[in-house]
């Protein structure tokens, strides 16, 4: 049997929706798993129950061929002794230590000429060497960050919990850190679990994920796959982005760039922080279809392509293409009549570059 | 002025304040980490000094060490002497009497300690020991601080409890507030009023040392 990690417990609250987590996720090769879904759904629960910080009433839990949590049995092994790195969303920082402080608060047992290399090693690699000997409250957000993911590397865990690790951060901040956060997690080669709400950071940094909605886990897969195809309409409305397919930038000019989807260009607004290699982003509502031959509009998309499935959602239809790719467009049931569109039909359609979200992928 | 009674004052004072921090730390540990639901049982014994009547307090001592107690019989088979009217017995009569003035400022600093950086020390391998003495005891030094100065300035006031079980032994364990009420009796006013002077700077100054430190950890006035 492969080493994998697996769930299979309940948790009741006061007030709450419970929890069941009934989830596996391999630990080799090691990978990134996103716990994604909206506030409040128990994502963050599930990662504390991971890391021995609370307990489930009911299940088990265990890493590889060992049993961290078994109700029945009555096991609990402490946090202490699961050898992981949890980073709280807050990042929790001592603030009576300095930032080197705070990375060698966790290596007990090391001399202290040990100690001195492994930080050593960590500041380098996070780049944070300059502010070694400053305290928590003289940090940035983005120096926090870094600092608490450099003490929660710095024991080389086996296991690496992110909770919602970038949301404390401001806008620009976040894009610039998601990506050095990929980074850094491939090179580790640790096997993660990172909770987040934001499809750009589960895109970007996911190899595999779960969609927790009210305490249940609807739907795993890659990331692509579960915001392209989302398995119900729960799944559909919590992700809120249909079309998600593999784009490669070939030109940036004048602020917009053009990505080349499969045998079609596209045109989006380019935005900094980004390489070639992209996830292409569109949300139905804002993909409208048109009739071959139509006036010029001010989109700058427009795609020939094929009406392949239509699925009424009461007022509104969702209609299918293929496009070279698959698109996903949402249109009014009169709309429907008015262009007499069947599967089958060819039309075209239309989106605007701002409609266009470009999200870095290695 | 009576320097033996001050020598007397401050010895007993010192110890307790250093006993207190030693049994306090532990029981304001339990006090503020424990979720028992009947904590509150013992958080009401902790803070019964504050409220008892000190004649109270000492008699039930006096008879709890007296000679025919289980405690007082242990004491003298161990060391060939007895705790009434002892300085060891007015040792352990100051330790309970000031115990809440320990207790309370430790518990409500110990209580102010983030969970989360707790937290954070336990996933990184610290024992709840060693997070003790790493991260909460660091963090909790002002009401530490506090405790101390409270209990030592408390025992230095003290008077129902030394004279219930103390008794008032010249060198022993007559303190100085002691001392103010036996000029008192024998109508030497000047006496006392050196005394109480001395008494007064000292607990001023030792109140000034609390709230110079720290203003907002608890203390026997209102926070704010």
């Amino acid at each position: 049997m492969a080493a994998e990690i697996t769930l299979h417990f309940q948790k009741t609250f006061l007030g709450r929706a419970s929890i069941t987590a009934h989830f596996r996720c391999p630990l080799d090769p090691p990978s990134v798993t996103i716990l994604f879904g909206p506030s409040g759904s128990g994502k963050s629960t599930i990662l504390r129950c991971l890391a021995g910080l609370e307990q489930p009433e009911e299940g088990t839990i265990s890493f590889g061929d060992e049993l961290w949590f078994d109700a029945t049995a009555r096991v609990t092994v402490p946090p202490q002794a699961r050898r992981l790195g949890y980073m709280a969303q807050d990042y929790a920082l001592f603030p009576h230590h300095s930032v080197e402080g705070n990375i060698a608060y966790g290596l007990t047992g090391l001399s202290s000429q040990e100690k001195k290399i492994r930080v050593d090693e960590v500041l380098h690699l996070l780049h944070i060497e300059s502010i070694a000997q400053q305290k928590p409250t003289q940090l940035s957000g983005g120096q926090q960050q870094r600092v608490a993911l450099a003490r929660a590397i710095a024991r080389r865990p086996r296991l690496l919990l992110l909770d919602e690790p970038l949301s404390a951060l401001d806008a620009p901040t976040r894009a610039q850190l998601c990506k050095d956060l990929r980074r850094l997690l491939t090179q580790l080669a640790i096997p993660s679990i990172v909770v987040t709400h934001d499809w750009t950071e589960a895109l970007t940094l996911g190899d595999q994920m779960a969609v927790i909605v009210e305490g249940r886990f609807v739907q795993t897969g890659t990331p692509q796959d579960v915001f392209s195809r989302p398995t119900d309409a729960d799944v559909a409305r919590v992700v809120g982005i249909e079309t998600v397919v593999k784009g490669t930038i070939t030109e940036m000019r004048d602020e917009l760039a053009t990505v080349q989807v499969g045998t079609v260009a596209l045109t989006a607004i380019a935005s900094p922080n980004l390489e070639s290699d992209v996830f292409v982003c569109l949300r139905a509502e804002d993909v409208t279809l048109e009739l071959a031959g139509a006036a010029e509009t001010s989109a700058r998309n427009h795609l020939k392509g094929t009406v392949r499935t239509i699925t009424s959602l009461g007022a509104l239809v969702q209609v299918t293409l293929d496009c070279g790719f698959p698109l996903t467009a949402l249109i009014t049931q009169s709309a429907l009549r008015d262009m007499t569109l069947v599967a089958g039909s060819d039309v075209r359609a239309a989106f605007k570059a701002g409609a266009v979200h470009l999200i870095p992928r290695n | 002025m009576n320097w033996t009674a001050i020598w007397v004052t401050c010895k007993l004072a010192s110890l307790t304040s250093i006993a207190l921090l030693l049994i306090g730390l532990p029981i304001a540990y339990w006090l503020a980490y424990s979720k028992w639901r009947w904590k509150f049982l013992v958080e009401s014994i902790v803070a019964l000094p504050l409220v008892l009547p000190p004649t109270v307090l000492g008699f039930y001592l006096l008879v709890a060490i007296g000679p025919q107690s289980p405690i007082g019989q242990f004491y003298t088979n161990l060391t060939g002497y007895t705790l009434p009217f002892s300085f060891q017995g007015l040792l352990i009569a100051s330790i309970l009497y000031s115990l809440p003035f320990a207790v309370q400022p430790f518990a409500t600093a110990f209580e102010q300690v983030d969970r989360k950086l707790i937290e954070a020390s336990w996933t990184l391998g610290l024992s709840k020991l060693q997070t003790f003495f790493k991260l909460i005891l660091p963090l909790s030094t002002a009401g530490l601080i506090t405790g101390v100065v409270l209990s030592f300035a408390h025992t230095l006031g003290e008077f129902g409890v030394v004279l219930m079980v103390g008794g008032n032994i010249e060198g022993v364990t007559r303190t100085v507030s002691i001392e103010i009420y036996d000029n008192v009796q024998a109508l030497d006013y000047a006496a006392a009023a050196t005394t109480s002077a001395f008494l007064l700077v000292m607990s001023y100054t030792v109140l000034l040392l609390v709230y110079a430190v720290n203003r907002r950890v608890w203390s026997v006035w209102p926070q704010k």
